[in-house]
């Protein structure tokens, strides 16, 4: 069986829209099976193109589409490499249509597009049984989007069906590289050990350049070559899925055991036991072996039954987070700002917890309940300070009256203080349960 | 009774023995610490615990800290329960991710045989 190369073109909302071309260029460039991935939403993503599609039915899809699809659609097409991406977001039948209309503006035939249905767990149907699944915690909320992970297969139907694009709304993250996996080499469904290494094959995938070089560099202790023009990953799958992870020649960033290893365990629990609607995978005794410049590969990884249930998020409106800024430099800089925010405090008594940041002094690592700030001794050698406010409330005029007293710091604060900024924005919150498998009925459809 | 021979001891801040990332999910943070090399990771293993890791991050109060060992990674994956401040969609912090709590993580102390010295990356202090 031929190996299949997986790249991938996309790993957030908001990744750079030109990573794909050199990914494609490789990949053409390789010759033999190959697919192009986005993964483009993160747990909060798909709420808000909810929201974005009650304002307009057409919307709800990845906003980048365009950006991300047109300069690769006609490569990938006439070289039959397939793209899967869950950029259809809470529309999915939306951006399948705009993928079509992109491709005749862009004089193509039309391609073979089918849409992944299913995930959408916010209907009638199954509003009795997450009721009884999360109880109080979303009673009386309002609900944005309930959606169910789902996992490879109706992905790897579509392509066994002949679709050259696949347009998923929610799925896992690892699942978009198991689909292609699956369609390619005709494993079981119960082929756990492949199935294993083809998901963790996806999870070192699913965040684009991060294990590429990305989110690593830390000069004089990390060193990246070429941050600003990085490669994005390509894997190379092997019948028995085990993966070699690379990138397009010529790009910047590094793929080492280290930027390999820093991904493999990203936003993983216990190590024997990563959760996903495929499988359960185990890479208590995965091996990463760097096989040549930029080339590492994965073995070792396991692989046990996957669980009788699948992961559903659900997000409901939560109230409104306010935040305001204000600087301080020169001379006792730290004191004109904490003084600022002592003032704040008594202003906004009564309107819940406010958090205080001295940006430059401590920050982010603190505590919402300020025991972190409270024990850094004040300093008088700090000469730039911005001072940071925020409170959430369920009520937006109560909100609203932070960004006001920040403002007034202007007049009424302490000397020299000045580029107020202030942001008001509504909030979503989001809980999830574990629904039981045969209730989410997951599947394609071809686009006519 | 002969004295036992010592090897001379360097302490040294664990970032320089090894690296990390955070990941979140909800109010669970995941710090992963990866040695630097092999050789380094007896150490870190060793030192770097649950206990110690809690004690770091005690002001944000988390209820949990469970290690996991992969000496074939030579790493370790620390899960902390509830220490985001009620994570991404709750918490004030300006990073509601906690995506920086590796390098708190990696400000933690480790004594290292000075023979081991070589191994270590970055600055000397």
């Amino acid at each position: 069986m031929e190996t299949l190369r997986i790249g991938c073109a996309a790993g957030f909302s908001g990744d750079r829209t030109d990573a794909a071309g050199p990914v494609v260029e490789a990949l053409v460039a390789a010759g033999g099976p190959a697919a192009l991935i986005f993964e483009t939403l993160a747990e909060r993503t798909l709420a808000l193109a909810q929201l974005a599609r009650r304002r307009d039915p057409s919307a709800g899809y990845e906003p980048l589409l365009d950006a991300l699809l047109a300069p690769v659609l006609a490569p990938c097409l006439r070289h039959g490499i397939r793209i899967v991406g869950n950029f259809g977001a809470a529309n999915p039948r939306g951006a399948a249509l705009r993928i079509r209309a992109l491709a005749h503006e862009l004089g193509l035939a039309a391609p073979r597009i089918a849409l992944i249905h299913g995930d959408d767990v916010s209907g009638p149907e199954h509003r009795d049984a997450l009721a009884r699944l999360l109880g109080a915690s979303i009673a009386g909320r309002e609900i944005v989007s309930a959606n169910a992970y789902l996992g490879a297969e109706p992905i790897a139907q579509a392509l066994r069906a002949g679709a050259q694009i696949v347009v998923a709304g929610r799925v896992a993250d690892p699942s978009l590289a198991v689909g292609p996996a699956l369609a390619h080499f005709g494993w079981a469904g119960d082929d756990w050990d492949r199935i294993a290494r083809a998901t963790m094959a996806g999870h070192l995938l699913e965040c684009g350049a991060q294990v590429t070089g990305g989110y690593y560099a830390d000069p004089g202790v990390k060193d990246v070559p070429g941050l600003a023009r990085l490669g994005y990953p390509i894997a190379e799958i092997e019948a028995d899925g085990t993966c070699v992870i690379g990138k397009p020649a010529g790009s910047g960033g590094i793929v080492d055991e280290h930027t390999v290893k820093e991904q493999l365990l990203y936003e993983v629990h216990d190590p024997r036991a990563y959760l996903t609607p495929d499988v359960v995978a185990d890479i208590g005794a995965a091996e990463v072996q760097a096989i040549a410049a930029d080339r590492v590969r994965l073995g070792g990884v396991r692989g046990h039954p996957r669980t009788g249930t699948l992961k559903v998020n659900v997000c409901f409106e939560s109230g409104w987070l306010a935040e305001g800024e204000i600087s301080y430099a020169g001379p006792r800089a730290e004191a004109r700002a904490r003084l600022a925010a002592q003032v704040l405090r008594e202003r906004l008594a009564g309107l819940g917890a406010l958090r205080a940041d001295l940006i430059g002094v401590a920050s982010i690592f603190g505590d919402d309940g300020g025991q972190w700030l409270a024990a850094v001794p004040p300093r008088d050698d700090v000469r730039d300070v911005r001072l940071r406010v925020a409170l959430r409330h369920a009520d937006r005029a109560s909100a609203e009256r932070l960004a006001r007293e920040v403002t007034a710091l202007y007049t009424c604060g302490p000397a020299g203080g000045g580029g107020v900024r202030t942001a008001l924005r509504p909030t979503l919150g989001t809980v999830s349960c574990l629904l039981p498998r045969e209730q989410v009925r997951a599947g394609f459809e071809m686009l006519d | 009774m002969s004295k036992p021979t010592t090897t001379p001891i360097v302490t040294v801040p664990l970032w320089r023995a090894a690296h990390g990332r955070t990941g979140d999910k909800g109010n669970r943070s995941n710090i992963s610490v990866i040695a630097w090399h092999p050789s380094l990771y007896a150490a870190i293993a060793e030192q770097i615990t649950e206990a110690r890791v809690a004690q770091q991050f005690a002001h944000r109060r988390p209820t949990r800290v469970a290690r996991h060992e992969l000496p074939n990674l030579h790493a370790l994956n620390f899960v902390i329960d509830d220490v985001l401040d009620g994570g991404v969609n709750d918490a004030l912090n300006l990073d509601s991710h906690g995506k920086a709590l590796s390098f708190l993580l990696l400000e933690l102390e480790l004594e290292l045989p000075a023979s081991l010295a070589p191994l270590l990356r970055g600055p000397e202090p």
